[in-house]
């Protein structure tokens, strides 16, 4: 609390908290290996930009995006960059996708995409590609390794031969409850490349690996769910500080699983239930998690929101900055060795709106 | 009257027996056969009902109720009617369907006994199958 440029976060997060919501996650980095090179970044995801006719998008989920990106355009100090956690687009059409990207071209900072789902089974990511570049790839930024991965890939036969058009390989694909849906994957020759380019890495070095899908086993009905990620986390454990930041679940979720913290990012469009709240299927939502509040739905930018982490020593302290809710701070516990909510932790100190039921 | 009602009832039963309809000989009797059929029904219209949650209404922003509620998630049917504290007044399921389908969907609400108000509370409470009834509950 004594860094200035800390200060100066947290008094631009309690200005902007006070001026609304901030469907976005500004990500504060301290654990660089010259610890005098703290930066943020923020991280904004899940616009799900739906096309409906000629010039005309879902209102909705067009102003998410924008009052995201002019919020982040406020932030001091400014973040070294943005990151965009995937599913620009509902459908995956060009107009879609280009059309998110015109919004995010307001944003003030060089702009890092993940592939969502949303974004790839129409055209397989070509498009997406096409504007965006490869959809994985790693670079270094102040002593810090950034990984980021295609997660939502899947089965060959799923993807090729079962369904008549792309289209309608793409409407199976963007229903969450799907029966005929199939299991994210980020595959062999990903986790291949994955290896390698950590090989080059020092296990001292710390570690964000971003994925659009969760890295650990949540939910298969709604895919909130990675096929191998127990042969993706067991690349990550060698390291010492590593932390895996997702999308796709538009809800707060984290997790601890050896050395790997595991964090959600809200979505700019719209919630979703807990999975643990259907009660047809069992679900193994992480027990750390202390749920978000329940989703008013009359206020359209309830249950989106933004946060910013900071990581002393490597451990993860996530801020959510939740619109007409408290904040809340996910904090590193050293001593119970996982995050922890600083407010909601304990079950006696949970409010009604966190049960979902 | 009674002697009437007997004959009318009588003859109810000899048009059913000569068109050959398996009809129950009371009112109160039902075969295996009619239980299956009455479930048929019944499963008919939860798919429709289903079918319509997933992008079958005439959305006209495309927009549908599954993109919120997977599996009518976080949509408690059992907990109607209940004080709908936005609206400031005691609402039942088929007003927040409606609510959805003005402000989310952005589209023209559907009438009370409208076929597909039924089928969308069929699939929606289908779906919260074996929870126990708690209205009022919030």
């Amino acid at each position: 609390m004594t860094d200035p440029k800390r200060r100066r976060l947290l008094k631009a997060g309690g200005a902007l908290l006070a001026a609304g919501s901030l469907p976005l996650s500004l990500v504060e980095l301290a654990f660089g290996k010259d610890r005098r090179e703290h930066f943020s970044f923020a991280y904004l995801s899940d616009s799900h930009i739906t096309h409906v006719r000629g010039r005309e998008f879902v209102r909705n989920w067009d102003r998410g995006l924008i009052r995201a990106v002019a919020e982040s355009n406020l932030l001091d100090p400014r973040p070294d960059f943005i990151f965009y956690g995937g599913d620009i687009a509902q459908l995956g059409k060009p107009e879609e996708i280009d059309h998110g990207l015109e919004i995010l071209s307001a944003l003030r900072g060089e702009v890092h995409h993940v592939m969502g789902e949303h974004d790839y089974y129409l055209d397989l990511g070509e498009h997406w590609r096409k504007r965006l570049g490869p959809d994985h790839y790693s670079f270094d930024h102040k002593g810090v390794h950034f990984v980021v991965l295609n997660s939502i890939l899947t089965f060959d036969d799923w993807t090729y031969h079962r369904w008549s058009s792309a289209a309608e390989r793409m409407h199976q694909m963007a229903r969450l409850d799907n029966p005929q849906g199939s299991p994210f994957m980020v595959g062999e020759s990903q986790r291949a490349w994955l290896k390698k380019d950590l090989d080059t890495v020092s296990h001292d070095t710390p570690v964000v690996v971003f994925s659009h899908s969760p890295l650990q086993k949540i939910y298969k009905g709604w895919n909130f769910w990675t096929d191998d990620a127990e042969q993706v986390q067991a690349l990550l454990q060698p390291f010492d500080k590593v932390t895996v930041l997702y999308g796709h679940v538009h809800q707060i979720q984290y997790n601890q699983i050896g050395n790997i913290s595991f964090h959600a990012a809200m979505a700019t469009a719209w919630p979703w239930p807990y999975p643990s709240s259907y009660r047809q299927q069992a679900a193994y939502l992480p027990k750390l998690t202390v749920n978000m509040n329940r989703a008013d739905p009359f206020f359209e930018r309830d249950a989106t929101g933004w946060q910013f982490i900071d990581l002393d020593s490597g451990k993860v302290d996530v801020h959510y900055l939740l619109p007409g809710n408290r904040n809340r701070v996910v904090a590193w516990d050293g001593k119970a060795g996982h995050p922890v909510d600083t407010r909601y932790q304990a079950e006696a100190d949970r409010i009604p709106p966190q049960t979902h039921y | 009257m009674g002697n009437r009602n007997r004959t009318n009832r009588f003859t109810g039963l000899m048009i059913m027996a000569c068109a050959g309809l398996a009809a129950p000989a009371l009112a109160d009797e039902f075969t295996q056969e009619d239980l299956q059929r009455w479930q048929q029904e019944y499963r008919t219209v939860v798919d429709r009902g289903e079918k319509l949650f997933h992008g079958g209404l005439p959305s006209r922003n495309t927009v549908s109720c599954d993109q919120c509620h997977p599996n009518a998630a976080n949509t408690h049917p059992e907990t109607y009617p209940k004080f709908q504290q936005q609206l400031g007044r005691v609402a039942a399921l088929r007003d927040m369907i409606n609510w959805c389908i003005r402000n989310p969907l952005e589209s023209e609400p559907l009438a009370a006994d409208d076929p597909r108000m039924n089928a969308l509370e069929a699939y929606i409470t289908q779906e919260r199958r074996g929870v126990a009834l708690a209205p009022g509950k919030h």
